[in-house]
């Protein structure tokens, strides 16, 4: 039992301390763009403390120790005693990398190399220069010390007053934190606390939902007691509070507190008096840190919850349209009541899975975060100078295209730094500033999420890459080659442009797995670039993995789903012109380009092609990396928004089908993927690439 | 090691027991989730024979295995007297297709006998022992054979 509850202590802790990352990162963010003003080394400060005082709750040695280095270094920069300047910010950046990766090896239980910490430890020596341990608060162990207070509010010299403040329940219940309201008070003039544990009831008698606190507080102010009232005033009747003016000071020693930054503040406190004797705790306010807490109002959900909810709302949106089709069978007159109700309740089933799926939307922040340490150390890497600008980083997307999309990105960003960008001498030669610019840019653009890095290098060297791609055997010498295919020969497998492997992106992984991992999601990457100006790689994705516009189509008796994204345009192929190839090979004329066509029928094994195509239409579909093909298909039946329903999970891939989905009949329907079916009808590079190069 | 022979001697299990190509079958009950009569399924490109394709068990896309394929003793040709055993493996769900559902036996693990040496081979490797009960001979399906982990396996 208590062992569950320690396990919760602790998921809460490394929950908030990727909170606690974000805000940090946020910071160093706009100290590179030099926004900052004081308050944004105060937030960094602030986080990397938390992060430091719940990890000494959790003994977690290796964690504190760094957090202390590294929060003493913020010390002195946010006391005014060190300049920010590149050298200082990359260190810091660094860092908390470094923060980032302990809190993770802590969470996940794995041991750290200390070498990178030892040496982070000595960089920072160097510039904090010679640490003052005799300042007890830079004592290696979490003790929170009222220090900062009268640094930054200069005792008053006027009134003292005692307060008692004792919360019960219902405060905590109503979201108050006393740790917000102590602060605030703080703020009023020079503040110990005395934290008198004397009701809390042994463990075995506390009941976690009763407070069982009670603070004893001296305040130095020259504010008077209605003032001080003033701050209690949204917790009235929440609370037990005496203020009273005290003549005469009375000294508050300090002492340890538990390190626990919320253990004081959160639940407890009780009815039964003297069980335990603790010792007094003195809880100097001025560090008390969870800021954090009080802003945002939001909920952490278990994501499986979540997805039960999006299934649900699937099942209820099929429902509904199984019961429109079975009334539409039924001949009820026009305007009638149940028409009516069906129309209305069908709104609602769409709001609600729109609202749904809102839920799972993140911002791309926390990952554009991510890629600053990936800019940051592929710079290094590579010895060039770069910086890393983000766009739209409120942009919201599902949450598990976010996680997948880690991956290619990570690689994109890499290659930008290390294929994209100049050495600083090319750069300077060509009149360009020795820093590198990534961009890295999100937005919503007609129902899709657009993910846009840009580096201004010196473009793609085309003739280059075409004869990396024709020594390579990738194409043939004589290829008639536009501009745009040549950039696309990048995403070739086997393709990697730089002529030695480095040590960063050339680990073997194309850009072409970077792309199949986008169009696994739904998504398409695409490449422009202007020589002497940079190169631009766009992702673009489906907003949801859950909902898909598709185009519901028949071939040999079974219904199939078509992405829309696909579908270019639909043919008659009676008045279009069809030209027999080969054996068996057809080819469709269609804005003076040839097309092979492809019977859906005959490559999903369901019959033999068909003779004629008379009584059939052609799909004209167009795939990511720009191949197309016209599909025989027996009949187009709808356009509508279909849920995605996993094939994978109880059966496996398909060559040629991306998933399923439920239709209004309660059927399954397959969702086909044109990408697979082109790959499998023309091979892996397709024979259409010297076709559409005359385009 | 008495006590241990007593609780081995205690381990009834139950069965459901249905025919297939007109021979018996069981599987533990803990792993049949529902029993549910045939629908028409979506037929999957490239599937092996034995796969008649997928049905919407509320939401979820579940395969459906034709036992009596699986087993070397013909396709069924499914109608509407045919049942779909929906059965949970690990991760996986898949739906047995079988003739008809026919008893919940209580067997205990003695009453497991080997597969005698004359069951052919195919046969044998689905079947991981067989009870004899109501003067029938009942085949012990592995479900772990019929339906193999790795989905992959299935296509």
């Amino acid at each position: 039992m208590s062992l569950m509850i320690t396990d919760d202590f602790r998921d809460s802790f490394f929950q908030e301390c990727e909170d606690l990352l974000e805000a940090m990162n946020d910071g160093f963010r706009l100290m590179a763009e030099n926004q900052h003003e004081i308050e944004t080394v105060h937030a960094v400060f602030r986080a990397v403390h938390s992060i430091k005082g719940g990890a000494g709750a959790f003994g977690l040695d290796a964690l504190v120790a760094f957090a202390h280095h590294f929060e003493t270094g913020l010390d002195k920069l946010r006391a005014g005693k060190l300049d920010l300047d590149d050298t200082v910010l990359g260190l810091f950046q660094r860092c908390g990398d470094h923060l980032a990766d302990l809190v993770g090896s802590a969470r996940d239980e794995v041991d750290m190399d200390a070498a990178s910490s030892a040496q982070l430890h000595g960089e920072l020596d160097a510039i904090i220069g010679t640490v003052v341990q005799d300042d007890p608060d830079d004592a290696p162990d979490f003790q929170p010390a009222g220090l900062d207070l009268d640094l930054l509010f200069a005792p008053a010299p006027g009134g003292r007053y005692r307060i008692l403040f004792e919360p019960w329940a219902e405060l905590f219940r109503s979201g108050n934190d006393p740790a917000m309201l102590l602060r605030n008070l703080g703020r009023l003039g020079t503040l110990s606390a005395r934290l008198n544990t004397d009701h809390v009831p042994p463990l075995s008698e506390l009941e976690c939902t009763r407070p069982h606190l009670q603070w004893e507080l001296i305040l130095e102010t020259d504010e008077t007691a209605e003032t001080i009232a003033d701050t209690f005033e949204f917790v009235d009747g929440l609370c037990r509070l005496e203020i009273a003016e005290s003549a005469t000071g009375e000294t508050v020693r300090p002492g340890g507190c538990n390190s626990m930054p919320d253990a004081p503040t959160g639940e407890a406190d009780a009815t039964g008096p003297d069980t335990v004797t603790h010792g007094e705790q003195t809880q100097p306010i001025a560090r008390t840190n969870d800021s954090k807490r009080a802003s945002a109002a939001t909920i952490r959900v278990d994501l499986e919850r979540v997805d039960k909810l999006i299934n649900l709302v699937g099942e209820l949106v099929i429902k509904e349209a199984m019961l429109s089709q079975s009334i539409s069978k039924i001949a009820l007159p026009s305007e009638n009541e149940v028409s009516v109700g069906l129309d209305s309740l069908k709104q609602l089933a769409g709001e609600i899975q729109e609202g749904v799926m809102a839920i799972r939307a993140q911002p791309v922040k926390p990952m554009f975060q991510r890629m600053s340490r990936i800019v940051r150390e592929a710079a290094v890497a590579t010895g060039k100078r770069v910086r890393l600008m983000t766009q739209g980083e409120h942009t919201e997307v599902d949450k598990t295209v976010l996680e997948r999309l880690v991956d290619p990105l990570t690689h994109m960003i890499r290659n930008a730094v290390d294929h994209g960008l100049e050495d600083p001498q090319t750069r300077s030669a060509a009149g360009k500033p020795e820093e590198g610019t990534v961009i890295l840019s999100a937005a919503h653009r007609s129902g899709r999420v657009m993910i846009d890095i840009s580096d201004d290098g010196g473009g793609i060297n085309r003739a280059k890459v075409r004869k990396l791609a024709e020594d390579k055997g990738l194409i043939s010498p004589d290829a008639d080659l536009g501009p745009a295919e040549i950039d696309n020969l990048l995403f070739l497998p086997g393709f990697s442009s730089k002529d030695e492997v480095s040590a960063l992106s050339g680990r073997g992984v194309g850009l072409d797995v970077a792309r199949s991992e986008v169009q696994a999601l739904g998504g398409r990457v695409s490449i422009t670039s202007n020589p002497g100006e940079g190169t631009t790689f766009s992702i673009s994705l489906p907003l949801t993995l859950a909902v898909l516009e598709g185009m519901v189509i028949e071939v040999a008796g079974q219904t199939m789903v078509v992405p829309i994204t696909a579908v270019q345009e639909t043919l008659q192929p009676r008045t279009a012109e069809i030209h027999a190839i080969g054996q068996d090979g057809r080819v469709v004329t269609n804005r003076d380009r040839l097309v092979p066509i492809v019977d859906l029928g005959a490559i999903f094994g369901f019959r033999p092609p068909p003779e004629t195509l008379d009584n059939h239409v052609l799909l004209l579909v167009e795939t990511d990396n720009g191949r197309h093909c016209a599909l025989i298909v027996d009949g187009i039946q709808d356009q509508r928004q279909v849920v995605i329903k996993s094939l994978e999970s109880n059966y496996g891939h398909v060559n040629g089908v991306a998933a399923a989905t439920i239709l209004g009949d309660g059927r399954i329907a397959l969702i086909i993927d044109p990408d697979g079916i082109i790959r499998d009808a023309t091979g892996p590079i397709g024979g259409d690439f010297q076709l559409h190069a005359a385009r | 090691m008495l006590d241990e022979m007593a609780e081995a001697r205690a381990a009834d299990r139950e069965m459901v027991a249905f025919r297939v190509a007109g021979q018996d079958f069981c599987i533990d009950i803990m792993s049949v989730r529902e029993i549910r009569g045939w629908t028409e399924t979506t037929i999957l490109p490239h599937a092996q024979r034995y796969v008649k394709g997928v049905i919407n068990l509320r939401g979820s896309v579940v395969p459906v295995v034709d036992l009596s394929e699986r087993l070397g003793l013909g396709a069924i040709d499914p109608g509407p007297r045919h049942v779909i055993i929906i059965t949970v493996i690990g991760a996986q769900t898949v739906g047995l297709l079988a003739d008809v559902v026919s008893d919940i036996l209580t067997v205990n693990d003695d009453d497991l006998q080997p597969v005698p040496d004359i069951a052919s081979e195919s046969a044998r490797a689905y079947i991981s022992g067989v009870v004899v009960a109501q003067q029938k001979m009942i085949r012990k399906i592995d479900l772990g054979k019929v339906l193999p982990a790795d989905g992959r396996d299935l296509t």
